[in-house]
């Protein structure tokens, strides 16, 4: 085994014991990134110097007995997340030079616990997207099979981590960006409740759905990344002060005894069948590791799109609306006054479905439309919420598929917006109640390709999800494989 | 007969709310894509949401407070240093009036 391939808690122990270094782990990834990167392009911006000498002043610390909750480890961070110094693009044209004078609060975190920054992440331009096919940088291909997308809008982040070009990574889920991509590249993906982790320094899309969460190899290292970016943040208004447990004591307790929800309404015309068969087979994994399944209904699920594909643009077109080629970013030089500036900034500094979104948001918002949009959403996001609530009254947590279907071919839902806004279908319903959701591995394809599953908890039930999830893992023994981009 | 839900002429309005522009073609091609999706949306209006209070945010929150003190900010350098132009310690822009 080559050190890129270990988990972080595999990592931890040899560092402990002095039998590898934090040099040669870093050493390692980059060797990893030389030869697949040109294949896989999971990152937009490498930070190669930086790491290695992060590398060195960790293994420094870690001979002074200094060791951290990531002493060492090698982590990505997707593109939305600002790095003080570092060009932070959210994949956009429009951001194609920005430098950020400050780092995001979850990068002051991981910095602080001692992480080794490998670089920034490809994504969907400014995370709006289910491909990674929309950012400005060029599409990412997904390292088990590279004619297909990663998932999106976070898939370098899960590539990256899938072709082992990083130890874990980081995220941002505002309708599945980290779920979606992380079942179709077979890693564990966590979107936290809404207010867990601080949105401080997160280039804002649509700000009462989006949360960072990671990407890793298994639910342990899912508790200790957990460990390091979940709290409060007085700088966020928006984050909880909610007090932060310790997420590894979740590991290995069983699960004994719970009662999973599986939603009628998740398994619906259209899903996969071999997805749909692996699914059904965790039923019977989580039931033979003593818990009882149950059906449950979410009566509004059907909504969740429609719903989402009003709130999130309109939130998104009022948060987009600071890029007007003034402050920073990408300026035409074509406008003659200041209105032409801005029009032909905006034209050329966003793709097409940015701006696709934008007109929806301002639209659903503009006089005389506004109740039959944005408020009739906002009402049905209720009901949604309500749904979920009636549910895990009666269930500790909610099992459904991630994904309709396996990993796309790259350019097959391009054309077709509303095809491509189906791919979320089981993740949005999440965002919009606020709770927290989990995708893990649970078998593949014929041909090869990563099939997830999600859990879903209530509010503030990271700990449950990540119980759970371990669970499963240990008891479905899924069998270890590696990406075929293995040795290209 | 589709279902119009957006013209030409509002996508136009629209496109100058949000400060945007479009070429003639892309501009088709938006409008029918638009009238796609917002047809879609149509399937809210089955719910019957009579006396359900629009839910805005994701968990039920209070407003945040903080002390009125002042607290560090950007130096003036480093909040140009991003801009595309800058003079005399200002953003600059283009002619607002002739």
């Amino acid at each position: 085994m080559e050190l890129y391939e270990l988990t972080i808690h595999e990592l931890q122990d040899k560092l402990r014991t002095g039998e590898t270094s934090s040099a040669e782990i870093t050493a390692s990834v980059f060797g990893r990134i030389d030869a697949v990167e040109k294949d896989v392009h999971a990152y937009i911006t490498l930070m190669r110097e930086t790491a290695l000498a992060e590398a060195t002043r960790a293994d420094e610390a870690i001979r002074k007995g200094e060791i951290g909750a990531l002493t060492g480890i090698p982590i990505a961070l997707k593109d939305i997340c600002c790095t003080k110094g570092v060009r932070t693009t959210c994949g956009s044209r429009i951001l194609h030079n920005f430098i950020p004078p400050y780092d995001a609060t979850v990068v002051e975190k991981l910095r602080a616990a001692g992480a080794v920054l490998t670089g920034k992440t490809n994504m969907d331009e400014f995370a709006m997207g289910s491909s990674t096919e929309s950012s400005f940088f060029g599409a990412t291909r997904n390292p088990w099979d590279l004619t297909r997308i990663p998932g999106g809008s976070s898939g370098g982040s899960s590539a990256a981590l899938a072709a082992g070009e990083c130890i874990a990574s980081l995220g941002s889920d505002t309708g599945g960006s980290i779920r979606q991509p992380a079942a179709l590249c077979g890693v564990v993906g966590l979107k936290p409740t809404y207010g867990r982790v601080s949105r401080f320094g997160l280039i804002a899309f649509a700000s009462s759905l989006d949360q960072i969460g990671p990407f890793t190899k298994d639910v342990e290292d899912c508790a200790i990344l957990m460990n390091v970016i979940a709290g409060y943040d007085p700088r966020e208004s928006t984050s909880v002060p909610e007090e932060v447990p310790d997420y590894r004591q979740f590991l290995g307790r069983g699960i004994e005894g719970w009662t999973v929800g599986i939603p009628k309404e998740y398994f619906i015309d259209g899903i996969d069948p071999e997805v749909e068969a692996a699914v059904r087979e965790t039923i019977k994994v989580v039931e033979k590791a003593g818990a009882k399944c149950i059906e449950v209904s979410l009566p509004h699920t059907e909504y969740c799109l429609a719903v989402y594909y009003i709130v999130a643009p309109a939130e998104a077109c009022s948060n987009l609306a600071r890029y007007d080629g003034v402050k920073y970013g990408f300026r035409s030089e074509e406008g003659r006054d200041l209105m032409e500036m801005y029009k032909k900034s905006r034209a050329s500094g966003f793709g097409a479905e940015v701006k696709r979104r934008i007109m929806i948001g301002t639209y659903a918002l503009s006089s005389g439309y506004y109740d039959a949009y944005y408020k009739k959403a906002s009402q049905v996001r209720a009901l949604i919420k309500r749904d979920f609530d009636e549910a895990f009254a009666k269930c500790d947590v909610i099992l459904t598929p991630t994904t309709p279907t396996p990993a796309f071919r790259i350019g097959e839902k391009t054309g077709d917006p509303m095809q491509m806004y189906l791919s979320d279908i089981f993740t949005i319903s999440t965002n919009l109640a606020g709770i927290p959701g989990i995708s893990v591995p649970c078998g593949f394809t014929a041909a090869g390709l990563p099939i997830g599953v999600q859990f879903l908890a209530g509010h503030f039930q990271e700990g449950r999800l990540i119980q759970f999830a371990s669970a499963y893992e240990k008891e479905a023994h899924l069998e270890k494989r590696r990406p075929r981009c293995h040795g290209i | 007969m589709e279902n119009i839900k957006i013209s030409q002429d509002e996508v136009n309005h629209v496109a100058h709310l949000a400060r945007l522009e479009f070429g003639e073609q892309e501009k088709e091609k938006f409008t029918s894509q638009l009238n796609d999706i917002l047809r879609y949306m149509d399937k809210l209006s089955e719910v019957d949401t009579a006396g359900v209070e629009p839910m805005t945010h994701a968990i039920a929150q209070k407003n945040a407070f903080r002390m009125d003190v002042v607290g560090g900010s950007l130096p003036p350098e480093l909040a140009l240093a991003n801009a595309p132009e800058s003079r005399g310690g200002c953003f600059q822009v283009p002619k607002v009036i002739e």
